[in-house]
C-alpha cells in the first residue's frame, strides 16, 4: 500500500506510527515537525493502517463531514490541499477552530451535513469526501453529498453501526448501508475497522455517473 | 445558476462576508475559486483561499458563540412565561365563557370559544366589553404559542440530547424545574423522575402517601403510553436516560444519537410486558 505524500511511518521513541507534519492539535506525540496520527482516535487513520486502498496521493481538495474537534481533519489538512471541515455541534467546533488557526488550507464550517445546500455556496467540487458522522442515516448523508464529488472522486466513509441501530447486528446494519449506498456509489473496498474502532465499517467508493 | 458566498460582496467587507458564509445558500457547488478570480473578488486562487480562511474562521467562531449563547437561563424564563400565559389564558377563557353564556346562551368553553366571541359584532356596550376581554384572552393564547415555538427553536441548541429524547418543551420544563442545565445534570435520575411531583413526594416522606412514580415526565408518551402497572419502570428508564442526556449536554455538548435508540429499546421491552401478561 502506498501512503499519500505527506504521510509517513515515523518513529516515535521506538514506536513506529503514521504521522503528518504540522502543529500538534490534541496532545499527540511529536518528533520535530512530525505528529503522530493515532489510528485509535481516527477512523481515516485506521483505514490507512488497515491497508485500505484509499486512492489518496496527497494535495487533494477535501470535503470532510463530521470534523468534530478536528483530530482527523487536521492530519488531512497537513497532507491535503484546500480542506473544508463541516461539523454541526458547536462545542467541539471551538477546538476545530484552534486546529484551523495554523492551517491556512483548512476552512471550518458550522453546518449540518444533512443540508448540503447550506454550504454549497462555499465548498467547491472536491476530489475526496471523507465522512465520519455519528448520526442515523449515514448512507443518506453520503448520497446527499455526492454532488460535491468530481467524476473520478472518492468517498472515504466510516460507518458506525451503533448510530444506525444499537440493537441490530452490525453485519446486518452494514449490509443495508452497503445496499443503500450502491444506488449512487460504486463500492471499491469495504473493511471492518477493528481492532481500532469496534463495529465500524470503512468504505472506499466512487460516484456512479448519473 | 447558483451564486457563491462572495457574489456581490465588497472584498474588504468582513461583516457582510461573515453573514454570507453563515446564511448563504446554493443549489449546487461550483468552481468558486475560479469564479471569484474571474469576478475580480480575488487576484488569484491563493488570495481567494487566504480570504476564505479568514472569513470561515470568523463566521464559524461567531456562529459557535451564537449557538452557545442560547443559554439555559433564557430557556427557563421562556418556559415559565409560556406556562403563565397558558394558565392565565385558560382562566380568562373560563370567565369569558361564563359571561358569554349569560348574554348569548350559546355557551362554549375554552380559548376556542373566546376566539369565536372575539369575531362577533357588537350590539351594545356589554358586547364591546365582553369582546375586548375575549380578544385579550385569544392574544394571550397566541403569545403562549409563540413562546412555545421559541422554546422549540432554542432548546435543541442549549440541550441537544435532552431535547432529542424528551422533546424541546419537556426538556425546557425539566431544566426550569431543576433551576438550570447544570443543576439538572447534577441531580440523580431518581430526582429527575419525580421533578414536578414535589407535593406528592413530600406527602410520601411524611409517611401518609405512596411514593410518586413520575413528575412532569408523565407528559411524555413513553410514560403516559405505558400501562399503569409498568409506568414506574418506564418512568425510571426514561428518567435514567434523560439524566445521562443532561450530563452529556452540560459537560460535553456532543450529540449521541445512540441514546435515542437505547431508550426506544428499553421502553419497547417494558411495554411488551403488557402483551406477555395477556397470554
Amino acid at each position: 500500500m502506498t501512503l499519500p505524500t505527506g504521510v509517513e511511518r515515523h518513529d516515535f521513541d521506538g514506536e513506529t506510527s503514521l504521522a503528518t507534519q504540522g502543529q500538534p492539535v490534541y496532545g499527540e506525540r511529536t518528533d520535530g515537525d512530525w505528529r503522530r496520527w493515532d489510528p485509535h482516535r481516527s477512523k481515516l487513520g485506521a483505514m490507512l493502517e488497515q491497508g485500505m486502498d484509499t486512492g489518496l496521493e496527497g494535495g487533494e481538495t477535501v470535503l470532510y463531514l463530521g470534523a468534530a474537534a478536528g483530530t482527523t481533519v487536521s492530519h488531512v489538512a497537513d497532507f491535503g490541499g484546500p480542506t473544508y471541515a463541516v461539523e454541526f455541534a458547536p462545542r467541539p467546533v471551538r477546538e476545530l477552530l484552534d486546529a484551523a488557526e495554523s492551517r491556512r488550507n483548512l476552512f471550518p464550517l458550522l453546518k449540518d451535513a444533512r443540508k448540503p445546500e447550506s454550504y454549497a455556496h462555499v465548498v467547491e467540487p472536491v476530489d475526496v469526501v471523507v465522512q465520519d458522522v455519528a448520526t442515523r442515516g449515514q448512507a443518506r448523508v453520503a448520497t446527499l453529498n455526492k454532488q460535491f464529488l468530481t467524476d473520478d472522486g472518492r468517498l472515504l466513509a466510516a460507518i458506525k453501526a451503533r448510530s444506525e441501530d444499537v440493537t441490530a447486528d452490525p453485519d446486518a446494519v452494514f449490509d443495508s448501508v452497503r445496499t443503500e449506498l450502491s444506488a449512487e456509489y460504486e463500492l471499491l473496498e469495504t473493511a471492518r475497522l477493528d481492532p481500532f474502532h469496534e463495529d465500524h465499517l470503512g468504505i472506499v467508493a466512487r460516484p456512479r455517473e448519473d | 445558476m447558483s451564486n457563491g458566498w462572495f457574489a456581490g460582496l465588497d472584498p474588504d467587507d468582513d461583516a457582510a462576508a461573515v453573514e454570507q458564509i453563515e446564511a448563504g445558500r446554493a443549489e449546487t457547488p461550483e468552481d468558486w475559486p475560479q469564479q471569484a478570480v474571474e469576478a475580480g473578488f480575488a487576484d488569484d486562487e491563493a488570495a481567494y483561499y487566504d480570504r476564505l480562511h479568514e472569513v470561515t474562521m470568523a463566521a464559524t467562531s461567531t456562529a459557535v458563540a451564537e449557538r452557545e449563547g442560547a443559554d439555559d437561563q433564557q430557556l427557563v424564563h421562556a418556559v415559565r412565561a409560556m406556562a403563565d400565559c397558558e394558565r392565565t389564558a385558560n382562566e380568562l377563557a373560563e370567565r369569558v365563557a361564563e359571561w358569554g353564556g349569560s348574554r348569548h346562551g350559546d355557551s362554549g368553553s375554552g380559548v376556542e370559544y373566546a376566539r369565536s366571541l372575539a369575531d362577533r359584532t357588537d350590539e351594545d356596550e356589554g358586547d364591546t366589553a365582553l369582546r375586548a376581554l375575549a380578544e385579550q384572552t385569544a392574544e394571550l393564547a397566541d403569545e403562549a404559542d409563540s413562546l412555545r415555538a421559541y422554546i422549540e427553536r432554542t432548546a435543541p441548541a442549549v440541550a441537544p440530547n435532552l431535547s432529542m429524547l424528551a422533546g424541546p418543551v419537556l426538556a425546557a420544563r425539566l431544566i426550569s424545574l431543576a433551576g438550570g442545565l447544570e443543576a439538572l445534570a447534577k441531580k440523580p435520575s431518581g430526582t429527575v423522575q419525580v421533578l414536578g411531583a414535589e407535593d406528592a413526594l413530600f406527602a410520601h416522606l411524611k409517611g401518609n402517601a405512596p411514593s410518586p412514580k413520575h413528575g412532569v415526565i408523565f407528559t411524555h408518551e413513553y410514560v403516559r403510553g405505558t400501562r399503569r402497572e409498568d409506568r414506574g419502570s418506564a418512568a425510571r428508564a426514561f428518567a435514567g436516560k434523560l439524566s445521562i442526556a443532561a450530563r452529556i449536554d452540560h459537560y460535553s455538548g456532543d450529540r449521541r444519537p445512540d441514546l435515542q435508540a437505547e431508550l426506544d429499546e428499553r421502553i419497547e421491552r417494558i411495554q411488551a410486558r403488557a402483551e406477555e401478561g395477556d397470554e
